[in-house]
């Protein structure tokens, strides 16, 4: 029996650029216990619906994560659509899938990017990070904005993308895909990476089950969960499967993530090769009554969006869960029996954003 | 070179990236010197709000639907005020202008050591010619007022006289 001692983690860390403290019991090195604690970065989001109106909420909805930014806002959108009985047309409805798929492409390839950085492989996180920003460029180009996409609306999408992006973004997808191609063999087949991730933080099928994990996290360990099957948005015209991996390491994590990149490439030129003409639009009058929630599949996994209203312009309701908030049980019984070292990588395999978390 | 660099790490497993690595150390750089070299930006990148100051009626649409509330409006001063480092480029107010004289344009609000307000005021040819078009107004709406005044005075005196008459035959 070694001795115990309590490490503190975060929440400022070099590595781990996200507000969590844990604390850390160890037997010498291996942690035996994590006692978490958030709340370091609540802004009383929510609250907000008392003095914003519902359409206000959408450019708040979406300033609730700087990565996952575009889901928050079509999320909120579509559960206010939902309970206003408002069917937003189909170009809208591919433009937001469209848009969807950016946003998770930026998203793992900027985890990825910090995975490296985080197991200290410099040049590959500054090469995943300059993939990454040929999607934010399209983004830019699309939108406006780099990281906040501000396009979505009650009632649809604010702006078009016209024929000339669309054959642009095809082709920066193109060269995309050819450059993860590269990476992707580090990352899978590196044997100083691979002795990083294989076999580290293993979870089974059925602890991730019973502790209610989402997204790539819960799909590494063989779940096959992933909203997008739903169909809501275009989703529903599209051909795809949730990939799954059933190793439930680290390995299998980033794994995972790295097929869903080459899975978003594809959802993108799926779309572009069905998308109707049409309108962007539809009018939405009168206010919010009753109430209806809505899943849908951030980069991160599933999150939640409750909306209540009764008939004013202000939404008596909204409830955010991003999918962090159902990664922390996991995380914590993740690390018990890790390696100290490991920790860091650990964090960064549920690709945590404690800032949504809290709102 | 660099490929079969590449091509002999990845048999064995290991320097992987090696290939990769070579190519980069040959290429140009991918990042830019900025700010020497300007950033150039797509046509709709959400930078600042501009506004065409004459053209607005100053209606306040604009304020009650900014969700930072960084915007004011002053009908008689003929004022239209933005906090920039409070705007959050959301362009929702653009989308509510009935006159479409707000406009989203490029460019990035510079930093600075306060938060300051960017005042626009009308030109004053444009506020004199509101304030004609405002006095013309009342004009009308004063004429329409003593109109209905005596319309009304009249219309009193008529049922004054008629009750008085009624009042007559009665006795």
């Amino acid at each position: 029996m070694g001795k115990k001692s309590i490490v503190p983690f975060g929440p400022q860390h070099p590595v781990l650029p996200e507000p969590i403290h844990l604390d850390l019991v160890l037997e010498d090195e291996i942690v035996t216990n994590v006692i978490p604690s958030i709340g370091f970065i609540h802004r009383g989001l929510e609250s907000l619906t008392e003095k914003k109106d519902y359409f206000e909420m959408v450019y708040v909805a979406e300033r609730t994560c700087g990565i996952c930014s575009f889901g928050h806002g079509m999320g909120y959108c579509e559960a206010v659509e939902e309970v206003m009985d408002v069917e937003i047309p189909d170009r809208a409805k591919y433009l937001r899938t469209i848009w969807m798929e950016l946003s998770r492409l930026h998203s793992h390839l900027l985890w990825l990017g910090l995975l490296a950085d985080g197991f200290g492989f410099e040049s590959l996180f500054y090469q995943s990070w300059r993939i990454r920003e040929r999607i934010l460029d399209l983004i830019e180009l699309t939108t406006g904005g780099r990281v906040i996409f501000s396009v979505n609306k009650v009632g649809g999408v604010l702006k078009d993308i016209t024929p000339d992006m669309l054959k642009h973004i095809l082709t920066e997808l193109d060269q995309v895909e050819a450059d993860v191609r590269v990476i992707e063999h580090t990352f899978l087949f590196d044997y100083s990476v691979q002795s990083r991730l294989k076999g580290v933080g293993v979870l089974s099928r059925k602890q991730v089950h019973m502790l209610g994990a989402v997204g790539p996290f819960a799909r590494a360990s063989g779940i096959n969960i992933d909203m997008r099957s739903l169909g809501y948005e275009a989703y529903g015209d599209l051909d795809f499967e949730p990939i799954v991996s059933s190793d439930g390491d680290s390995y299998a994590r980033c794994e995972v993530r790295i097929h869903e990149i080459y899975q978003s490439i594809d959802i993108i030129r799926q779309a572009i090769s069905k998308i109707p003409e049409g309108e962007l639009s539809v009018s939405v009058k009168g206010n919010v009554k009753g109430e209806h929630f809505v899943r849908i599949e951030q980069p991160r996994g599933e999150a939640i969006y409750y909306v209540k209203g009764t008939g004013k312009l202000y939404l008596d309701r909204l409830r955010i869960r991003t999918p962090t908030f159902a990664n922390l049980p996991a995380l914590v019984e993740m690390l018990k029996g890790c390696n100290y070292a490991d920790v860091p990588i650990l964090i960064l395999t549920i690709d945590p954003c404690i800032s949504c978390t809290e709102r | 070179m660099y490929q079969l660099y590449g091509k002999i790490g990845e048999s064995m497993g290991i320097l992987t990236f090696t290939g990769q690595v070579l190519k980069n150390l040959v290429s140009k750089p991918v990042t830019t010197s900025y700010p020497e070299k300007p950033a150039v930006y797509p046509e709709r990148s959400r930078g600042h709000i501009e506004i065409d100051i004459d053209e607005c009626i100053s209606c306040g649409l604009c304020t009650r639907g900014c969700p930072p509330r960084c915007l004011k409006v002053n009908k008689v001063e003929g004022t239209w005020t933005i906090n920039r480092f409070d705007c959050i480029a959301c362009g929702y107010c653009v989308q509510r202008c009935p006159k479409k004289c707000l406009h989203i344009v490029p460019g990035y609000q510079k930093p600075g050591p306060a938060k300051q307000e960017t005042v626009y005021k009308k030109s004053p040819e444009v506020m004199a010619a509101e304030a004609a078009k405002r006095a013309e107004i009342a004009k009308k709406a004063a004429a329409a007022k003593k109109a209905r005044e005596e319309a009304l005075a009249k219309k009193k005196a008529e049922a004054a006289k008629k009750a008085a008459e009624e009042k007559q035959e009665i006795q």
